[in-house]
């Protein structure tokens, strides 16, 4: 496939604009009013997850977990030859023998896996996935300003704080887990979406060597060209990147589902954060330069 | 000719290394626990007693005596590792008695001898704990698998232990002449001999009507809880074994798939060049589970995850080249001179957007625990192969078949001839 005609992506912008300004608000709401549905890894507690050979009820489990006394602090959540509970607090070592045990009279075929982390433990967990967040963002900072030009760089990491906000408001919007493996997500989100806006700066640069772009106008032309030479690429890179993660939210493990669900909310926010928030953001700090200067800074490269 | 030759067999020699090699490599990938089944616990170690601190040599040998005990119980291969100053990751896998193994393990056996001294007098109903407060000795103490069944005159089994400190032990003895000194393996008291005079050879005797098998216990729990630290639950995780095996098959499952789409995408998309790319992905997902096996590290579920993942991120690489030799037929230069500029152009923008990932693996790698640095670990070698196969194989193989003179068409790239403006 190849487009013959030039879509104006400056000018798209701004409807991408509004609509990521509005998803941040909308975000920015949920967390305050929800936060964030905390899994196990975050907040302290247990967390079992069973595989059945066959369907249980809630009205099976809830007895079982009566007797061992531990029925109040627990959530179960039941699927197709699966359970889910989690419990607010830790299981002690005899309680979870007595829940095996007890499973294991439900059903025989039953198995198991149990989850338990210490509340001091979590909260490092947390912390330190901001700090991995950061850093990473200093990194690429310095990286993309010694190769291109603080511009770019700037731009990029507004567009992957965005990306990774969006995973984190959508995961807040509609309650879903977060997890230590959502962690892992968010952070390849930001690997994933710094590749795609490099790749497009790159192309930027380069075409920038081409000739002096005086005026506002040529600016804006050289980004749609630019983009436009690359549309193709991103849209099938992002397609087989999302086919990858949607294959494996499809029919990967239970414990990596909600990772593989980030990781394809996050590719397309990626992807189309690359075309309509980076690439416009480098233009508008572009015009704001001076225009007694040069326009085009000598590329390093 | 002879370029369609070296294009030849080093696509059939790569084919049968990968083919013959394959099925040993998989099989001798190391997997996780969440893959194979097993538990994996974080302990966070702090001193016996307050007011000491843990030292890195005292938290080796509390690993030490750990990967010991896992030993002793029959578990095969226990995983042991401190993490930074006073965390201890145990991981154990194919354990039969899950429940026993994990008791011992998590509760160690402390081994105090305590006395009376100094204590309240005793209310009516104390127990023993009430009576002896004072801790005189800890395990930290004896002589780690010091103690040893004998037997007293009468035949009866009893139980030897070393001290380490003689003149600790003498002064202990010297000053308790004629009161008990009572020896607790965690808060239950074995027994309480009353103290006949110093010891100075730094041996002591736990006497008892015990059995045989009782002593050779109590030997046994001694010997393997002289940890030097106190170990507490941080983290745990345990996942049955038929669990776990569905987690991987299915998780294969999903990755063959995803990859068979991606393979298909690549060749109808770009045709020649697309297969070409294709092989170049296969020895790169072979490569990867090559080094997997030769570093031995171990495959968890958030590695398959980045493994499938970094097969979509190498696609990208070939997307980004291709295109660009698309563009350059486009603009009307010569097949030869399109997939030059095109492979001369593509790669330094691969290169500086696999840069910046790599960046973000490292961070991840170097703040991560666990889970986020397995996945890092992928991530960053996984990136590194891409580069090496998906750039210079794959350019270096299209270069062969160009030069040979059989990719000669822009249609064989998938260039329609309308596309291509006239020069």
């Amino acid at each position: 496939m190849h487009f013959k005609k030039e879509f104006d992506f400056v000018k798209l912008s701004k409807y991408a604009y509004i609509f990521s300004i509005a998803l941040t608000i909308a975000g920015i709401i949920a967390l305050a009013a929800f936060g964030l549905n905390y899994g196990v890894d975050f907040q302290a507690g247990s967390n079992v997850d069973v595989k059945l050979s066959k369907t249980l009820t809630k009205a099976d489990i809830e007895p079982v977990l009566d007797k061992i006394g531990i029925a109040k602090d627990a959530t179960i959540s039941p699927g197709e030859n699966r359970m889910g509970i989690r419990f607010t607090k830790v299981l002690t070592e005899d309680q979870d023998e007595q829940l095996k045990a007890a499973l294991l009279k439900l059903d025989g075929k039953s198995s198991m896996e149990v989850n338990t982390v210490d509340p001091e433990m979590a909260k490092e967990l947390g912390r330190n996935a901001i700090y991995s967040v950061l850093i990473s963002c200093i990194g690429i900072i310095i990286y993309v300003s010694i190769r291109f030009e603080w511009r770019f760089a700037v731009a990029a990491i507004i567009a992957l704080l965005h990306d990774a906000f969006m995973v984190v408001a959508v995961f807040s919007i509609f309650r879903l887990e977060v997890s230590l493996t959502f962690i892992v997500a968010v952070l390849t989100i930001i690997g994933y979406s710094i590749n795609d806006t490099i790749v497009i700066f790159d192309r930027i640069r380069e075409n920038l060597r081409f000739g002096k772009q005086k005026t506002r106008e040529d600016l804006t032309n050289l980004l749609n060209h630019s983009v436009n030479q690359m549309l193709m690429r991103s849209l099938y890179t992002a397609f087989t990147v999302f086919i990858a993660a949607f294959f494996l939210f499809l029919f990967g493990g239970e414990s990596i589902k909600m990772f593989s669900l980030a990781m394809v909310i996050g590719l397309i926010f990626g992807a189309y954060s690359s075309i309509f928030i980076a690439s416009p953001l480098w233009l508008f700090f572009k015009h704001k330069q001076k225009p007694n200067r040069k326009a085009v800074k000598p590329s390093k490269a | 000719m002879k370029r369609i030759a070296t294009f030849i067999i080093v696509v059939l020699v790569a084919t049968g290394i990968m083919a013959w090699s394959t099925p040993g490599l998989l099989d001798s990938v190391r997997l996780g626990l969440d893959l194979k089944g097993g538990f994996e616990i974080l302990y966070e170690a702090t001193p016996l007693e307050p007011g000491q601190s843990v030292t890195k040599q005292s938290l080796t040998r509390t690993a030490e005596s750990l990967e010991k005990r896992a030993n002793a119980l029959g578990t095969s291969e226990p995983e042991v590792t401190t993490e930074g100053t006073n965390r201890i990751r145990l991981k154990l896998a194919g354990v039969t008695n899950e429940a026993e193994v994990r008791k011992k393990m998590k509760e160690p056996a402390v081994l105090t001898f305590r006395s009376a001294d100094g204590c309240k007098v005793p209310e009516k109903n104390a127990t023993e704990k009430d009576i002896y407060c004072k801790v005189e000795l800890v395990g930290s103490d004896f002589v780690e698998n010091g103690a040893a069944v004998g037997y007293d005159q009468l035949n009866r089994p009893v139980i030897d232990i070393k001290v380490k400190d003689k003149k600790k032990f003498a002064d202990v003895t010297k000053r308790l002449v004629g009161q008990n000194l009572a020896i607790f393996l965690d808060e239950t008291m074995l027994s309480d001999p009353r103290v006949q005079q110093e010891l100075t050879d730094g041996k002591a005797q736990i006497t008892g009507s015990y059995t045989l098998d009782e002593a050779k216990q109590i030997r046994d729990t001694i010997n393997l809880g002289a940890l030097p630290l106190k170990l507490t639950e941080k983290y745990s995780q345990s996942v049955g074994a038929t669990l776990g095996k569905q987690s991987l098959e299915k998780t294969i499952e999903a990755g063959i798939i995803g990859s068979i789409v991606i393979l298909v995408f690549m060749i109808g998309m770009y045709r020649l060049p697309g297969i070409i790319a294709s092989f170049g992905l296969i020895v790169h997902t072979w490569l990867l589970i090559l080094v997997f096996v030769w570093a031995d590290f171990t495959l968890t579920l958030p590695g398959i995850a980045a493994f499938i993942l970094g097969v979509g991120m190498a696609v990208d690489a070939n997307i980004i080249t291709n295109e660009r030799i698309r563009e350059e037929f486009r603009n009307g230069k010569s097949v030869m001179s399109s997939v030059k500029a095109g492979n001369k152009s593509s790669l330094r923008t691969i290169l500086d957007s696999n840069i910046t990932t790599i960046i973000v693996g490292a961070v991840m790698f170097a703040f991560g625990t666990g889970a986020v640095k397995g996945f890092a670990l992928v991530l960053i070698v996984e990136i590194l192969l891409s580069i090496l196969t998906n750039v210079y194989f794959t350019h270096f193989l299209l270069g062969l078949l160009v030069k040979a003179g059989l990719l000669k068409k822009p249609k064989q790239f998938g260039v329609k001839e309308s596309e291509i403006n006239a020069l």
